[in-house]
């Protein structure tokens, strides 16, 4: 069997081997830098490095056309989160923004090359409902969905059903804990939220603190079951990292704060996947730290198998005769954390049997 | 080497196999398909476009067509659009697996190419000027588009007219030109020449068929044109001929509609535009006869002086 052969993170660690490319090793980068949904941000790295002219021109404009509509993304992005905070002026606490615009609005290095699908905002659980009826009166509404959907989101999940723009097409996510309320790792969202500070320029919303940002990604990460966009998220780990590894005391801090919300499993698994993708610089003591989270032996060579696998781009180029059995495990794995096997059950049964069948439902 | 240099057989097994290099305008696909109705579709109607041997070459698009069966359509096997293993469309009964990769390609250029500006419109060139021709349902643009590349223009597109977003100017994407029901056999009448693909029906029971883009316009397939007006076509059953100018901000309203990406490119959609509509004169324009409205765009192109047009 031919090993697969991914070209993405092999460019991030290794820039400068883009002089050697041939046109086949082109044509396999953009390919499966589209499917990971990081042409724009494999741009800005060329860019940064100076390399974006040993770019061949037939292979360009993939890369250009992807900054553009980043660049658009962004600026969209920005006006969007201004919008959104004259239209909630009337709530006395702030907001936090997660993820994706969060980076975008504190221009974080993390934002780099960035497409944003969602808006991702935290919110106290005992205030959702004044935000979604604010949102409300600013043009903002549910989206429709099956009664059994509608149901499990309300009971078990940690966000809120979307809510989409009238007219713009725009969709934030109300959240009010970082994973599930039933989930094995239950970090506090409230701690979370007390160390947020204010987005320079977004009076009223707020930024996760350089370490809950990188907690929360990593918890995000190993808890996502389809892991749509691993490679991309990871790669925002790895922005965060380097970032905040630049401040004093930064890992005595994030070790630290890992412990003290119970997320060192997840930061263990985040650093060592990020090390293997990104090569990101991690200080052997961070690591010889780690080493009491680590999983058994066994269980770690399974864990490498699944998600070398699973964060690789989902182009086919990337894939053997594993990656298949590797998905399923992540999707079982994901809600196998996320709840106990008397919920997990029947819910896996119902989504595998019973919703396929079923009529999509007219938008609420 | 032109496509048309491969055996048919020989076409017929490298797309089921490998797949073929194809150079489309500014775009190189790779095509497969094991579908024959495809590779006959390609033969009639790309013979001029060069292919290569796909080894070791880079491709902006790699797309399929291929048969594809589910459960829940019984045995009979549909002809599904496969973009790279993205698959934006409803599989397709299997007689319409050419239109479907005919459409598969437009979207993958209007989904991506955003170095230009692109509307969903015709542009046809003559004299080194450019006329635009947005497409508005039923507004028989292709027909005109077709009849007019017949009588001496060159054909840049029926579909996507590219803008690039330095220059201004138009580059051209020569791909067939789709026609449907009565225009086929209207344009058969208009030019014995005209070279079409076999018929097939559509979802809505139309018949399609499309019309080998002329040579001449293949040939000079990589060189852009300065775009000069904005036409906006209708065909009318039994009507006067009518050329009426439009004003500059209708027509900028027209064409962020007609645009695929004017969003996508924010302020810089907002510039392009603006340069576009700035260096072009725009009409409505009436026709009922293809003889007559031919001969209107003639004229058209070798006049320098626009506002006489119609008197």
């Amino acid at each position: 069997m031919r090993a697969p052969v991914e070209l993405v993170s092999h460019v991030f660690r290794n820039p400068e081997s883009i002089r050697g490319f041939s046109m086949a090793d082109w044509d396999k980068l953009v390919r499966q830098g589209r499917h990971a949904n990081l042409l724009a941000r494999l741009h800005a790295l060329l860019i940064q490095a100076r390399l974006d002219t040993a770019i061949p021109a037939v292979a360009r404009w993939h890369f250009e056309a992807a900054t553009t509509l980043a660049e658009t993304h962004q600026g969209e992005m920005r006006r969007e989160l201004r919008r959104l905070r004259a239209s909630l002026v009337g709530l006395d606490f702030p907001l936090v923004l997660l993820k994706g615009a969060a980076y975008v609005a504190a221009d974080l290095p993390a934002s780099k090359g960035r497409l944003i699908e969602d808006i991702d905002l935290l919110v106290p659980a005992e205030r959702l409902g004044e935000v979604e009826s604010a949102l409300r009166h600013a043009d903002w509404q549910r989206v429709g969905l099956p009664e059994y959907d509608r149901r499990y989101y309300r009971r078990w999940r940690y966000d809120a059903p979307q809510m989409t723009h009238l007219r713009r097409a725009m969709v934030i996510n109300l959240h009010h804990a970082i994973v599930p309320d039933c989930a094995r790792y239950r970090p506090d969202a409230s701690k979370l939220r007390r160390r947020a500070t204010e987005i320079p320029g977004f009076a009223g919303l707020t930024l996760l603190s350089g370490e809950d940002r990188i907690l929360h990604a990593a918890t995000l990460l190993f808890h996502d079951d389809g892991l749509s966009h691993g490679l991309r998220d990871l790669s925002d780990l790895d922005l965060l990292l380097r970032q905040a590894a630049s401040e004093t005391d930064f890992w005595p801090r994030l070790l630290a704060r890992a412990e003290e919300m119970e997320l060192e499993r997840p930061l263990f698994y985040a650093l060592r996947y990020a090390r293997h993708f990104f090569a990101t610089p991690v200080p052997d003591e961070v690591r010889d730290h780690l080493r009491s989270a680590e999983p058994g032996r066994a269980t770690l060579k399974l864990m490498d198998g699944i998600y070398t696998r699973m964060l690789a781009p989902a182009h086919r180029s990337c894939m053997d005769a594993f990656t298949p059995p590797a998905r399923a495990a992540t999707y079982l794995r994901t809600h196998w954390l996320r709840r106990p096997p008397r919920q997990l059950v029947p819910h896996l049964v119902y989504k595998a049997f019973i919703s396929p069948y079923q009529r999509e439902p007219n938008p609420a | 080497m032109k496509l048309l240099q491969l055996p048919p057989g020989e076409l017929r097994r490298q797309l089921a196999d490998q797949g073929i290099w194809l150079g489309t305008g500014p775009f190189s696909l790779r095509v497969r398909s094991r579908i024959d109705s495809v590779a006959e579709g390609l033969g009639e109607l790309y013979g001029q476009f060069e292919v290569r041997n796909p080894h070791e070459t880079f491709a902006d698009f790699h797309v399929s067509v291929d048969p594809q069966t589910t459960l829940r359509e019984g045995l009979r096997p549909k002809a599904n659009f496969s973009f790279d293993g993205i698959k934006p469309f409803e599989p397709l009964p299997l007689d319409q697996a050419y239109p479907l990769l005919e459409r598969g390609l437009d979207w993958c250029v209007s989904e991506h190419a955003h170095q230009y500006l692109m509307i969903r419109a015709a542009v046809v060139e003559k004299n080194d000027q450019a006329v635009i021709l947005p497409a508005l349902p039923d507004s028989g643009k292709s027909t005109l588009v077709a009849a007019l590349v017949l009588s001496g223009w060159r054909l840049l597109s029926d579909e996507l007219t590219l803008i690039d977003r330095k220059s201004g100017w138009i580059h051209p994407l020569p791909r067939p030109i789709r026609l449907k029901n009565e225009s086929i056999p209207l344009i058969r009448a208009f030019h014995g020449d005209a070279f079409f693909s076999g018929v097939s029906r559509s979802s809505a029971d139309d018949s399609i068929a499309y019309m080998r883009p002329p040579k001449e316009s293949v040939r000079r397939q990589h060189e852009p044109a300065k775009p000069r007006w904005i036409i906006f076509p209708k065909w009318v059953s039994d009507g006067e001929l009518e050329v009426l100018p439009r004003s500059k901000q209708e027509t900028y309203q027209s064409l962020t509609q007609h645009a695929f990406n004017y969003s996508q490119l924010g302020t810089e959609g907002f510039r392009v535009c603006s340069a576009l509509i700035k260096q072009t004169d725009s009409y409505d324009f009436q026709y009922s006869r293809l003889e007559e409205a031919v001969a209107i765009f003639d004229r058209l192109a070798v006049s320098s002086v626009p506002t006489k047009l119609g008197n």
